[in-house]
């Protein structure tokens, strides 16, 4: 049922010297909602303007239905660009704006007037046609951006950072404004973003790049509940990395580790483990439990700030040993215990099972205890 | 500070600034020949100009000149501006430079190199010379106005004219010149100007084939007072006001 | 990287506009530095051999009387246009937004109006029985007319009258850009006017200062048409020298020679006004 539309084969792109996509291989599916999420300088941005067309890449191809694209002219590709600050053309009227990319495949009058009309209805702009783009909000140029890249109807629609310039409420109003538009077209949307909460909450599948490699491909439950590198669980939402050592592989498909002196159960993880081998416990904030001094559970420490958040309560808890603790409780105004006070000691524990475990990679772990991949 | 201070002095400076003007108006309707004193409003000495077949002929000299110099100025300085803007090619700061050079040089320098060059090739000094150092001139100031407007120009733009289905030309001919245009205009009548306005390069470029104004104008004014040159300034000054006026209605409309 | 305009277009653009300055620019101003070392000629205008004889010249008692005359009209041109521009551009920065706009315009009209026409004016003027004198003897302040035409005072006149707004417009960005907290900043420090005057607006304004030099210093030496109206005859510009010295005296090493004095000059005032810049941290020109 999930047809590739759109595929990227070893994509390679250097711009003085320096490589920016190193021999990408990527398939989009028809109708998805992907975003391509990334610091500044992964490539995310690139790896669009070569979709669009506005780069060529020095390898690799670039296929769309089995149509080669690598290096058509943008101009004849069915592809459409939402630019990152909307690039509205500033002597045209809205309605002009919107029937330009209809003007330039010499549509008759009529239907130009009419596919304008119903695009602008589209984003609720159909009031604001004889509007020049500088007498629109940021937010309304951004739809009328929208609307001029989806009159062509393009069998995807490529989004440039589109909603960086905007303030917080309005990019969450647009958020699932995009989301619904996408549905209603069931065109594929490839979506650029440096912001992890955006990309989890409007994609079907996100692609996770650094250095113009891709680190994780998943949806964006997989990518936050099972980071498949260190580099991905620090990107995508706050973690804590506990260092833990195998203590025991046992028959039932766990492993004993031991964290912070405490053994611990865990699932057996998906890499090979062995007794004395480190790695990383992965726990997000809402994962950990703040118990009070006197529990028998977890491992002391102390309060070191407290963050009310509205529904939640962050904390972040210096343990004895200096590791320092993000936890995200929700709020619950009817628990005494609840409360603590800065520099007040308590103890801090976890539900087993909700954790996440990564091997210790080269660069984190001291020469003497690597150990042979 | 008192309000009334400055106000004061402003409208001091401009009073001095403009009496002179004023009284080249006044008396450009003066019946008098002596021209110092009164005698009463007479249009003679526009009568006086427009029969002086020379005077006649220098002014249309002149306009086509500027007319020339000005779109030829224009046209090059936009291309050059657009070549600054968009293109990273070897010697770009020098090219630079050298325009800065050539606005901020001393008009009188600029017109003895012109000359020196045009002499060394063999060119004889008339229309041809007249032009050539006129863009020559007009072209640094055609840049900086059409830069002005393109560093304010977003990249994305023909990007996303391409991407929404224009070629190269169709996307120049649709996005970037409108979008420039106003500079051009600007940049057009300010060359326009220049080059009506110029003494310092013409005296030095200029041949007996081709009289032109200010030249004329200089000739008479030299020695004594010439009341036609009254009525001469004063159409001069009206002319220049209606394109200043019409240049700064573009850049206003453009800026809305 | 960007491919949008075709290369066969850029390599046509770069050909005309490089084509252009190399041959109305570079060429012609190399020409200059050439015939200011070659020897005078009646028939060619220069010959060979190469000799330093037009600089000696410069030097000579007559023509550095000449020049030092003609530095000093242009020093006193300046320093007026300077005093009576920077109390101005400060008080046009400090008026309303609306009237702004049409205060500026006031002040370009004259730019945009025959320099000529405008000297012309001022002889109607300065006459002796112009009307500047018949207006001081109706006053009754003078019993007879004043020689205030074809004098110093007349051509240094002429020159402010023209040169003024060169002064001003360049004054007028920088007060512009002065932010008026930085003057509550001082005073909140305990300065006073004069303090705050002289270690924060003076420094701050100095690129507009040295940019309204350059743009009135130069020309004042160089518009010899204001003292061919104006003045007499032995009120000269380098630029009268100059163009006696190409046009009628044939004498082109030495009028290059001036000439060239004349461009060290600019580079001199051009380099200052960098470093001035550079100073309150913006750079380039």
């Amino acid at each position: 049922m999930k047809q590739t539309l759109l595929t990227l084969r070893n994509l390679t792109k250097q711009f003085d010297g320096k490589k920016v996509l190193d021999a990408l291989d990527l398939d989009i599916f028809d109708g998805e909602f992907l975003t391509l999420l990334g610091p500044s300088g992964c490539g995310k941005t690139t790896l669009l303007r070569m979709m669009a067309g506005f780069e060529h890449p020095d390898e690799g191809s670039i296929t769309l239905g089995g149509q080669d694209l690598t290096y058509t002219e943008p101009e004849y590709r069915p592809l459409n660009t939402v630019f990152q600050n909307y690039a509205l053309f500033p002597h045209m009227s809205v309605f002009d704006n919107v029937a330009y990319g209809l003007k330039m495949e010499k549509r008759p009058k009529d239907e130009i007037r009419q596919r304008v009309e119903e695009a602008l209805a589209m984003v609720q702009l159909e009031d604001f046609m004889r509007r020049k783009p500088h007498q629109l909000s940021g937010g309304q140029q951004q739809r009328v951006a929208i609307a001029r890249a989806v009159v062509k109807r393009p069998k995807v629609l490529l989004l440039d950072e589109p909603l960086s310039a905007l303030d917080y409420k309005l990019r969450r109003t647009m958020q699932v404004e995009l989301k619904r538009l996408q549905r209603e077209l069931g065109i594929t949307f490839i979506f650029v973003t440096h912001d992890q909460e955006e990309a989890l909450s409007m994609s079907d599948r996100v692609v996770v790049l650094k250095d113009g490699l891709i680190q994780q491909l998943g949806t964006p439950r997989e990518v936050y509940e099972r980071p498949a590198n260190l580099f991905t669980a620090r990107f995508v939402g706050e973690t804590n990395f506990f260092p833990g050592t195998v203590d025991n592989t046992n028959d039932d498909d766990t492993i004993t580790v031991d964290v912070f002196g405490l053994k611990r159960t865990f699932r057996k993880p998906d890499f090979s483990v062995s007794p004395g081998q480190p790695l990383h416990v992965l726990l997000r904030p809402e994962d950990i439990r703040v118990l009070a001094p006197s529990d028998e559970d977890g491992v002391a420490g102390k309060v070191v700030e407290r963050n009310y958040k509205g529904s939640t309560l962050d904390s972040v808890i210096h343990l004895d040993d200096g590791t320092e603790v993000l936890a995200s409780e929700f709020f619950d105004e009817d628990d005494p215990t609840f409360d603590y006070r800065l520099g007040e000691p308590v103890r801090v524990s976890w539900v087993d099972g909700w954790e996440w475990l990564l091997p210790a990679e080269p660069e984190d772990v001291p020469e003497e205890d690597a150990i042979d991949a | 500070m008192n309000r009334w201070l400055p106000r004061t002095y402003l409208t001091l400076v401009y009073l001095l600034l403009y009496i002179p003007i004023a009284v080249l108006v006044v008396f450009s309707f003066n019946d008098s020949r002596t021209g110092y004193e009164w005698g009463g409003l007479s249009l003679r000495w526009y009568e006086a100009l427009f029969n002086n077949r020379a005077m006649v002929r220098a002014m249309w000299n002149s306009l086509w000149l500027a007319l020339s110099a000005a779109t030829v100025s224009t046209l090059i300085g936009a291309l050059t501006a657009l070549a600054l803007h968009r293109y990273r090619f070897r010697g770009k700061n020098v090219l630079n430079g050298m325009l800065f050079v050539v606005m901020m040089s001393p008009e009188i320098v600029l017109a003895i190199s012109l000359l020196a060059v045009f002499l060394l090739v063999g060119l004889q000094l008339g229309y041809v010379s007249l032009l050539l150092a006129h863009v020559t001139f007009c072209l640094p100031f055609v840049v900086i106005t059409v830069m002005a407007r393109l560093s304010g120009f977003d990249e994305r733009l023909p990007e996303a004219a391409r991407d929404l289905g224009a070629n190269d030309f169709t996307m120049t001919r649709t996005v970037l010149i409108p979008v420039i245009m106003p500079a051009l205009l600007a940049g057009w009548l300010l060359g326009f100007t220049l080059s009506l306005d110029d003494v310092v390069v013409s005296t030095f470029v200029s041949g007996p084939s081709y009289e032109i104004l200010p030249l004329r104008i200089y000739s008479m004014v030299r020695v004594g007072l010439k009341p036609e040159v009254n009525a001469l300034g004063t159409l001069l000054l009206a002319f220049s006001l209606v394109m200043l006026i019409l240049s700064q209605w573009i850049l206003l409309r453009s800026k809305r | 990287m960007r491919n949008l305009m075709q290369q066969p277009f850029r390599t046509a653009v770069l050909v005309l506009v490089w084509g252009w300055l190399l041959f109305l620019v570079l060429t012609p101003n190399l020409l200059v530095v050439g015939a200011s070392l070659m020897t005078r000629d009646p028939a060619t205008f220069i010959s060979l051999p190469l000799t330093l004889d037009a600089y000696r010249q410069l030097l000579n008692p007559l023509y550095l009387d000449v020049f030092l005359n003609s530095l000093y009209m242009a020093a006193m041109t300046t320093l007026i246009c300077l005093l009576v521009g920077y109390p101005f551009a400060w008080a046009l920065s400090k008026v309303g937004k609306r009237h702004q706009v049409l205060l500026i315009f006031l002040l370009v009209v004259p730019f945009w109006t025959n320099s000529l026409v405008r000297t012309y004016a001022l002889k109607l003027i300065l006459a002796t029985n112009g009307l500047l004198n018949n207006g001081l003897m109706a006053l009754g302040w003078i019993d007879e007319p004043v020689q205030l035409l074809y004098t110093e005072f007349a051509v240094i006149i002429g020159l402010v009258y023209l040169l003024l707004p060169f002064m001003i417009l360049p004054l007028y960005s920088v007060f512009e850009d002065l932010r008026e907290d930085l003057l509550r900043a001082s005073h909140d420090l305990g300065a006073g006017r004069l303090a705050t005057f002289v270690h924060v607006i003076v420094p701050l304004t100095l690129p507009g200062v040295l940019a309204g030099v350059m743009l009135v210093l130069l020309p004042a030496m160089g518009l010899f048409f204001v003292p061919d109206i104006l003045g007499g005859s032995r009120n000269l510009l380098v630029g009268n020298v100059i163009k006696n010295q190409f046009l009628d005296a044939r004498n082109w090493p030495f009028g290059a020679a001036a000439s060239i004095m004349l461009t060290l000059a600019m580079a001199l005032l051009m380099f200052a006004h960098k470093l001035s810049k550079r100073r309150i941290g913006e750079d380039g020109v």
